[in-house]
């Protein structure tokens, strides 16, 4: 066991993965000599070569229906968005072209989109996006987003392995923020599993990517006061792992909902429609959110603090819903 | 046309010659009964005719091989039946049948078959299949298999951002990729000078660096024969290859356009282009076509046509329940595509996979200041004198970076 980040977690699965199946590939800008902007391709190209280690040109759509014609001969392409921003540059090959060839003409399109996505690093409006609502929106992909270095691996891994379109968010926060022991051997963790990070039986907070952290947080110091919040990695959005939600809120009768994305269309509102129509009986409070704000990302560290949620306000939010 | 008959003749065996004459003649029947179909309300959707392109259709799927892949338009109804589509497919789709290819859920040209005759399906988005049959290319050459990939694209499609973003990556990745832009002259009711200040789109080549050629799409002969090159230059790996294929769409952008917008004399000059006519004429001087030979020929396609549109209008619409599954791809039998090596595993696995490119560019690669583990990265937590010596370093590298393809270009045939 040793303890790694997120990225070199992002950077074994990669490797393992490639080692393992020589039908997986890796294609995106700067991924080969320079090793990835955040370098986590760092050292494929060496081992892998360049036929496997593909250098574009600065082309989103290219890139991502390059990936997906390779994918209908069987091969497993890993296209990296160099920031997950720029994917919405490819959103009609997306959404279009690779979402929608299984239903349509049965073409099965096995390939993960994965990129550093999220803000508080003063990235500006354009290199902090979360852009994973426009796509969880589109049926026929999946989206995943994860918060550990463990779970980036297995998940990373699964993504990998799995027979539909995976978009995959790595949140740049984490990338180097985080240490995590994980094992040695291969491993995977499955595709559209909640899993409670920790348990309480006043209110339930469900977050995903750093906000899961800003959660915990919230959580221990709620704990000061008395109240045991329950808080639930989604780790995937689409599909949702609606089991594990709905058994938590019908425990708890209190939700809570964290998230970076910005709030209107943003999955709190989505898991909100959810619980009324599967837990309204059951809700003692109404489902509230604490998101960032409705506006681009700015990029004064002031303005970004004030549109970023942090854990004094899903703290004061909490409590709020623990009065019901 | 009458300039290249002689030469060309000689490169075609006789049933080469009455092949195209067939999947002419069978594209227009097909496209024919699909007008009756139309005005009898038995096509639930749009139609699109390509009357007057056959020859471009026909002429470029026929210089590809059972192997190969390819991608249509809209328009390329002729390509689809020349790669062994059958007509009934062509006629459920358009009809929305659950016998189709798609069982209801896509019309017109738009299915595909991975497994059996390698073709892609398009999306109405123009240009988005120009990537997509790219990396079929690339993937295809990776996995030693010696294949190469075609789609087609109009006037109209070749003003879109993935045109130029697909073309340029094809370039730059010298993929065995051949791109057939029939220049129609008009994008639903816009004509292409109002589009393109350019002559001949072909001229688009240049600023990929690959090879081009401009045919008279109006000419089976000269368009097959051109697209036999093509092909087999990309199969050498010489890179993609654009073909303008010039002709007229003699229909409107779809049925429910009369095309008033289209001048008369200009419809006229076309009319007698036929490019049937033309070839008819062509094989009848020739001696390869007689009466009887054309006779039953159209007994053949009347007698098939029939029996193809019987099995389309008998069949059932999709049962309403069948709207679900499908979306994702689950359970054991549903990825059936295994990839087919056609070279050694082990070239692409370590150690071997750590060859150096089979072409470089000169510098690229150099002067990397790796720093392993301690890299630094861009936002967050990187000093200020780091991040402005690691920006320098990457638009230093990236001026570095040429597009290795040589142009060769070869046009105005």
């Amino acid at each position: 066991m040793a303890a790694i980040t997120f990225l070199e977690a992002i950077k074994q699965a990669m490797f393992e993965e490639m080692a393992a199946d020589p039908s997986v590939v890796l294609i995106g800008e700067d991924v080969g000599v320079y090793g990835g902007a955040f370098k986590t391709s760092e050292g494929l190209l060496e081992k892998f070569g360049w036929e496997r280690v593909i250098d574009t040109p600065i082309s989103e759509s290219a890139i991502i229906g390059a990936a997906c014609g390779m994918s209908y001969l069987g091969l497993r392409p890993i296209v990296e968005m160099q920031f997950i921003d720029f994917i919405v540059c490819a959103f009609n090959q997306i959404t279009n072209f690779v979402a929608k060839g299984h239903y349509l003409w049965n073409a099965p399109a096995p390939m993960v989109i994965r990129g550093p996505s999220g803000g508080g690093v003063h990235g500006g409006p354009f290199h902090s996006a979360n852009p994973e609502m426009y796509f969880v929106h589109t049926p026929g992909l999946k989206v995943v987003y994860p918060s550990t270095p463990y779970d980036a691996k297995g998940l990373l891994k699964a993504s990998i392995r799995d027979n539909n379109p995976v978009l995959f968010f790595e949140h740049k926060f984490l990338y180097r923020r985080l240490k995590e022991e994980i094992p040695a051997g291969d491993y995977t963790v499955p595709l559209g599993k909640a899993v409670v990070r920790r348990e309480g039986k006043h209110l339930t907070i469900l977050s995903y990517a750093a906000m899961m952290h800003t959660s915990l947080e919230a959580a221990r110091a709620l704990a000061r006061e008395g109240i045991e919040a329950e808080v639930i990695d989604l780790r995937t959005l689409l599909p949702l792992d609606e089991e594990t939600i709905l058994q938590s809120v019908r425990k708890t009768n209190k939700c809570l909902v964290v998230h970076e994305d910005t709030k209107t269309g943003g999955i709190a509102g989505e898991i909100a429609a959810l619980l009324c129509e599967k837990a309204f009986q059951e809700l003692d409070g109404p489902v509230l959110r604490v998101t960032s704000l409705d506006t681009p990302v700015p990029y004064a560290p002031t303005l970004e603090a004030a549109f970023l949620p942090n854990a004094q306000k899903v703290f004061t939010t909490a409590k709020e819903l623990a009065r019901y | 046309m009458p300039a290249i008959e002689s030469r060309r003749k000689a490169e075609l065996s006789r049933e080469q010659y009455l092949d195209l004459y067939y999947y002419m003649r069978l594209n227009r029947e097909v496209e024919e009964t699909m007008t009756r179909l139309f005005r009898q309300n038995k096509i639930v959707g749009g139609l699109y005719s390509s009357l007057g392109q056959e020859a471009i259709s026909v002429g470029t799927a026929y210089a590809l091989e059972k192997r190969d892949w390819l991608a249509p338009m809209i328009r390329n109804i002729g390509a689809l039946l020349v790669k062994g589509v059958p007509p009934r497919d062509i006629f459920t789709q358009h009809m929305a049948k659950y016998t189709s290819p798609t069982k209801g859920r896509d019309g017109t040209s738009h299915f595909g078959d991975l497994e059996n005759l390698h073709i892609v399906s398009p999306i109405s988005m123009l240009g988005d299949l120009i990537p997509v049959m790219t990396g079929v290319a690339i993937g295809g050459r990776y996995l030693g298999q010696k294949i190469v990939t075609m789609t087609w694209i109009g006037d109209g499609g070749s003003s879109t951002g993935v045109f130029h973003e697909g073309l340029n990556f094809a370039a730059s990745q010298r993929a065995p990729f051949v791109l057939i832009l029939e220049n129609n002259l008009w994008a639903y009711s816009t004509p292409v000078q109002r589009q393109v200040p350019l002559e001949n789109l072909a001229d688009r080549a240049k600023a990929y660096g690959i090879a081009s050629y401009i045919v008279d799409g109006n000419d089976v002969v000269e368009v097959y024969t051109t697209a036999k090159e093509a092909v087999e230059r990309a199969r050498a790996g010489k890179g993609p290859i654009l073909i303008e294929a010039k002709t007229f769409r003699r229909r409107g952008h779809a049925q429910h356009d009369p095309a008033e917008y289209i001048p008369k004399e200009q419809r006229e000059f076309w009319e007698k282009r036929d490019p049937i006519a033309l070839y008819e004429a062509f094989l009848v001087k020739e001696k390869l076509l007689d009466a009887k030979g054309k006779k039953e020929m159209e007994e053949k396609l009347t007698s098939l046509l029939e029996k193809e549109r019987e099995f389309a209008v008998n069949s059932p619409m999709p049962p309403e329940e069948t709207v679900y599954g499908g979306v994702y791809c689950t359970g054991d039998g549903c990825h059936k595509i295994r990839p087919k090596w056609e070279r050694p595993i082990a070239e692409v696995m370590p150690p071997k996979s750590s060859v150096e490119p089979v072409w470089t560019v000169e510098g690229f690669g150099r002067g990397k200041n790796s720093s392993g583990k301690n890299a630094p990265i861009h936002f967050g937590d990187v000093p200020q004198e780091q991040k402005t010596q690691e920006t320098q370093e990457r638009s230093a590298k990236k001026s570095d970076k040429k597009p290795a393809a040589k142009s060769a270009k070869k046009a105005g045939r």
